[in-house]
């Protein structure tokens, strides 16, 4: 098939060259939103329109229940969920206790775990990406803020520097797409900057709201790697790596993507 | 858990064309995917929605596989009488999801 020999040849370039792309300076940085065309900006900007709203809806039924184990419910605690304001834009964070980064989804299986006394939502279930999805719509519109925390140093530098290895037996790195390659096209769709401003998010391809790992996963599967586990340390450091990439960037939670 | 969002505009006169719009949160499941051991996904999907006001069907539509998740529709209604609308869902293995709105027409 001539696609497959003119892909081999992309490869065989892309694998003789050194890996050593060049971080995108500040000011060429746009986030997926606008990459997309007019019909899916529409569909994420009309609130009733946009399916991950649904989710968001979910999430305001879970933050309002009662867990079974009699304990408060999370507005028990925080009140209106406007309170949460800004969370979404600062995570990951350090957690004092376990002493390690934590991202929203960790938060929330902490929280559940230690003032709800509930056995945590499975990572990637519907109702932890429902919680995250009103989580992360309190912040829309703010810029992503990581936080100033030295204690978060050492993870995220091994977040770039998993964001710069080649992995998968097609020996790409995340950076030779997304720093690299960014605006060209990949099969159909265009290559975005792989800023993570929108999640969750609903994706076209998956029908289904989902989180950044589950993006990042779809990622390393495409350059045939074996996907690290959700909530694994290797994410939560490659996410405090991307978002501090995508620092000062407005968050579009909850996003709609191809 | 499944959500409904139902949209009905304000400010409704009497003989005005209203545009109603209706989500379902649904994964509408086709039947046609397998999952990782090769067996088939059962299919499980919306098959019918309608719209009625005062027992009489104003609008109906059937769904298929081939229809997206969270099946989102829009239509149109000549306003007559205020009253509530009865949006319903059904589809396979018993499924029924049932929403009351009120449609109030002014003058």
């Amino acid at each position: 098939m001539p696609a497959c020999g003119a892909w081999r040849l992309l490869l065989l370039l892309l694998a003789a060259l050194p890996a050593f792309a060049e971080p995108i300076p500040p000011g060429a940085r746009v986030s997926g939103f606008e990459m997309m065309g007019p019909e899916l900006k529409a569909l994420q900007r009309d609130d009733f329109e946009n399916p991950a709203m649904l989710a968001v809806r979910e999430g305001e039924q879970l933050f309002g229940a009662a867990p079974a184990s009699g304990k408060p419910a999370c507005a028990g605690c925080h009140g209106a969920v406007e309170s949460l304001a800004g969370v979404a834009a600062r995570y990951p964070a350090y957690e004092a206790e376990s002493g390690a980064p934590v991202d929203l989804a960790g938060r929330i299986a902490l929280c559940q775990a230690r003032h709800q006394s509930v056995s945590p939502a499975p990572r990637e279930s519907r109702a932890l990406v429902a919680l995250e999805a009103l989580i992360a719509l309190q912040s829309r519109g703010q810029p992503i803020a990581p936080p100033a925390d030295s204690r978060l140093d050492a993870a995220r530098a091994a977040g770039k520097a998993l964001f710069g290895a080649r992995m998968g037996q097609l020996g790409l790195a995340c950076a030779d797409c997304h720093d690299e390659n960014w605006g060209k096209r990949l099969g159909g769709t265009r290559i975005p900057q792989g800023h993570p401003t929108g999640y969750p998010l609903f994706r076209l391809e998956w029908q289904a709201t989902g989180t950044l790992q589950r993006r990042l996963r779809n990622c390393m599967t495409g350059v045939r790697a074996e996907p690290f586990a959700y909530g694994s340390a290797e994410f939560i450091a490659l996410e405090l790596y991307l978002r501090d990439r995508a620092a000062g960037m407005a968050l579009d939670a909850p996003g709609v993507r191809p | 858990m499944t959500i409904a969002r139902i949209l009905v505009p304000k400010a409704i006169r009497k003989g005005d064309i209203v545009t109603l719009k209706a989500i379902l949160s649904h994964p509408m499941e086709t039947g046609y995917r397998r999952e990782i051991n090769g067996a088939v996904i059962a299919r499980d999907i919306v098959r019918r929605f309608s719209c009625s006001q005062a027992g009489e069907i104003v609008f109906a539509a059937e769904f298929f596989p081939a229809i997206a998740a969270n099946p989102f529709v829009a239509f149109t209604l000549v306003a007559g009488e205020s009253g509530p609308l009865v949006f319903e869902w059904q589809g396979d293995h018993g499924f029924v999801h049932r929403e009351t709105v009120m449609l109030t027409v002014e003058g």
